[in-house]
């Protein structure tokens, strides 16, 4: 670019502005009338906004504009409009029997979908955010439960909680028969292997014999004479391919020395009877039954 | 190749005045250049005229008009709940209505084909016929007319809108302004208010809309639509076309030597001057000066100075020019549509095959328009009323249980597109015996009956569980299908059981 004089277009009889690019110069031509009225619409429409709305900061505050506008109260107002509608499926959940819920397609839907959000936020931490679980931390997608899986056993879970030391919680305790020297290193040794024959597994026949007493003496009252477990006391079956802590003879014979037994909140303080309904019917929908 | 002005240098070289833009004369004459920094817009006063294209215009006017207030209230009986307009986009029902096609938002790609085979038929017409659609169909052009007829009832003719214009303010001219402007404004409020009824049910919606509960986007429409008419078609009328509309700078690439425009035909005009009575027509053009083609054209340039950019290609000139043509006794068509190719062809002489439609372009764009519309005929024709939708669970991408059979989960989404309920048979092929179960359902069966009602899309959360004899693979192929009295639909999925669980 290059600096000309500004001189007369011999053709158009219009200023240059004396800007030249290759040969090429800009003419002066006056913009559009109209165009200078928009511009001058949109100042005047600023003015008037710093007016009728907030606009200005201050030192402590801001201004605060005519209209009194604010985004925090329309947040609010929104958030009041939510949970109207909310109340309206809420009332329904309220209502209704868990088993009416998950009969009524337009209950179950809300419900699929409130328990959904909810076990995400909540309960995915643990159980996984499909609900398969994890080590220590049971699957609920599966047919296989400790402490029962009908709609009214996953909702009492859900309430109460597992060893959570809320008073009407699911307790029990498996003796840490190793820690607690209940029963020799090699007497645990033994009942490995008569855990593993349980679940249909090769074991030594001799370590079986050793400790079927033992098992019936000191499992038996909890796991059944078979192995089979008791869903009352929470107790896992032991003939299924199963293993919430691994099924491995390491891991089995960790369990009999420590008797370890998880911990699930209790979750009727903070969540209402709706979402704790709601979350049951989720969890029991997503098992398959 | 495109003929394009130079308007930087002076087409005469010994410097004689000739052909320059509109705006450069229009500035010339209003006395600017030196004067302001903002440019006031030189009025233009079209007068009437009458011929052929003119009774087209009037004719394609009361034509298109009808079309845009007729069209929302023809109706079009369907089942239920749905509406009976027969064109109808209902946002809030997510449906877009036109006889008996209703698309769903999935497939705005009907829409955007629609939109692409008009822009090919666009190009084509422009190619051939050079800008038809700005000249009698584009909306602008439309109602820029429409306001001009108006503003002709009461102002009367070119002559005397100047005149008034100049004069002081009267009672006289103020009814006449004051009138002028109170009609524009109910056509443009009449306007805005037909389109609302595009989106809504038209009879319920005029109701509402007079007793005020009418929905809001309804007043905002009508009334923005109103402003825009009015300032578009009252106001900046051939503004819009120069200034604002894209299309004048596009139809460069569109147009070439041989696309059929207004012409002035230089070959027979020139030399141009005024004619005496009695004179002869010997050595001379056919061209009197007399200025009636500036003085009707409405985007107020003189066509004599060849193609350009705010040429509309209405016509109008040609039947200004035809008239006086009559009246001298001299043939008709010295403006008329020909192209550049002729003129320059008859000025040199010895040319044979003065017109040539069949073109490269016009040819692609042809075929291009052919390709395009087919596919939609044949889109629109395969569409089906059912479809199905298949998710599989990824977390957890199966579930082994107590027995050893493995279960997979899926959510199947369900779309019924006709106007009935319908009861769909869900059934899995690929895993031998499976048996299917929804949460919910007490009993599990190698098939599902699942009912969608008409118009909608409802997921389905579907178990499928196997046996362990019957897990060949830890990945199976499967075909999720579903079959209706009307429809069957198939997709391809997969049963997963890990290595562990496959035998």
């Amino acid at each position: 670019m290059s600096e000309h004089e500004r001189e007369k277009d011999a053709i158009s009889g219009v200023d240059t502005t004396g800007h030249e690019w290759d040969g090429i110069r800009e003419l002066d031509n006056p913009l559009p009338r109209w165009w200078l009225w928009v511009f001058w619409a949109c100042v005047i429409f600023a003015i008037g906004y710093w007016v009728a709305f907030p606009a200005w900061p201050g030192v402590t505050s801001y201004t605060q504009g005519l209209l009194g506008s604010s985004d925090r109260r329309d947040v609010a107002v929104a958030l009041a409009d939510l949970e109207k509608v909310r109340g309206a499926g809420a009332a329904g959940l309220r209502d209704a029997t868990l088993q009416q819920i998950e009969q009524d397609p337009e209950l179950q839907a809300y419900a699929l979908t409130l328990g959904q959000s909810v076990f995400g936020d909540n309960c995915a931490t643990c159980h996984g955010t499909g609900g398969a679980g994890a080590k220590g931390y049971p699957n609920l997608r599966d047919d296989i439960w400790l402490w029962g899986g009908t709609l009214d056993d996953i909702a009492f879970t859900l309430k109460h909680g597992i060893r959570s030391g809320e008073p009407e919680a699911r307790t029990s305790m498996m003796p840490a028969f190793g820690r607690d020297q209940m029963l020799k290193p090699a007497q645990i040794q033994d009942m490995t292997e008569y855990v593993v024959a349980l679940s249909g597994r090769p074991a030594d026949r001799a370590a079986v014999d050793r400790s079927r007493q033992i098992f019936a003496d000191q499992c038996a009252s909890c796991h059944g004479v078979d192995g089979k477990g008791d869903q009352a006391q929470g107790a896992p079956n032991l003939t299924d391919g199963e293993w919430l802590y691994g099924s491995d003879r390491a891991a089995i014979n960790g369990q009999i020395h420590n008797g370890r037994g998880g911990v699930m909140p209790a979750w009727g303080g903070r969540f209402s009877p709706e979402t704790i309904k709601a979350l049951a019917v989720y969890i029991h929908a997503n098992s398959g039954q | 190749m495109t003929v394009v002005i130079d308007r930087t240098k002076s087409p005469n070289p010994d410097g004689a005045p000739g052909p320059v833009s509109a705006a450069a004369a229009a500035r010339r004459k209003a006395g600017g250049g030196d004067g302001g920094l903002y440019k006031p817009r030189t009025p233009i006063y079209p007068k009437l005229v009458h011929g052929r294209w003119r009774m087209i215009k009037w004719a394609l006017l009361v034509a298109t008009l009808a079309v845009y207030y007729i069209v929302p209230w023809i109706r079009w009986d369907r089942p239920g709940d749905l509406p009976d307009q027969a064109v109808l986009v209902d946002f809030t029902g997510r449906r877009f209505y036109f006889f008996f096609i209703q698309l769903w938002p999935q497939e705005v790609y009907f829409i955007t084909g629609l939109l692409v085979m008009a822009a090919l038929a666009l190009f084509l017409i422009t190619a051939l016929f050079g800008r038809l659609w700005c000249g009698y169909t584009c909306p602008q052009t439309v109602w820029t007319d429409l306001f001009i007829a108006v503003e002709r009832l009461f102002e009367g003719d070119r002559n005397a809108r100047m005149k008034l214009d100049a004069s002081p303010m009267s009672f006289d001219k103020l009814w006449r302004k004051t009138g002028k402007h109170a009609v524009w404004l109910g056509i443009a409020f009449g306007t805005g208010g037909a389109w609302i009824f595009y989106f809504h049910d038209a009879p319920t919606l005029i109701r509402n809309f007079w007793v005020g509960t009418g929905p809001m986007t309804a007043y905002v429409s009508c009334a923005i639509l109103t402003a825009t008419t009015y300032v578009f078609a009252g106001m900046m009328r051939e503004q819009v076309c120069t200034y604002m509309c894209p299309w004048p700078r596009i139809q460069g690439a569109m147009l070439d030597d041989h696309s059929l425009q207004v012409t002035y035909r230089r070959d027979r005009g020139e030399p141009r001057g005024p004619h005496k009575k009695n004179q002869s027509w010997e050595g001379r053009g056919d061209c009197i000066d007399c200025n009636q083609c500036v003085v009707v054209c409405p985007m107020g340039i003189d066509i004599r100075d060849g193609a350009q950019l705010e040429c509309i290609n209405c016509g109008l000139c040609i039947d200004a020019c035809d008239e006086i043509m009559v009246k001298m006794d001299r043939p008709r068509g010295l403006i008329a549509y020909d192209t550049d190719h002729a003129v320059a062809a008859r000025e040199t002489g010895g040319i044979k095959n003065l017109y040539r439609f069949v073109r490269s372009r016009t040819v692609f764009y042809a075929v291009a328009l052919t390709i395009v519309s087919g596919l939609m005929i044949w889109g629109l024709t395969q569409r089906s009323a059912v479809d199905l939708h298949v998710l599989r669970d990824r977390n957890p991408t199966f579930v082994r249980l107590q027995d050893g059979s493995v279960r997979n989960g899926y959510t199947l989404k369900i779309t019924n597109r006709s106007f009935a309920p319908q009861t769909f048979t869900i059934a899995i092929e690929g895993v031998p015996g499976a048996q299917l179960k929804t949460p919910g359902s007490a009993v599990a069966s190698d098939r599902l009956a699942v009912v969608v009602k008409p118009d909608e899309v409802r997921a389905v959360r579907v178990f499928v569980t196997a046996a362990p004899t019957a897990i060949s693979a830890a990945n199976m192929p499967v075909q999720m299908t579903m079959t209706s009295p009307t429809g069957e639909a198939r997709v391809q999925t997969n049963f997963l059981s890990g290595e562990a669980n496959a035998r």
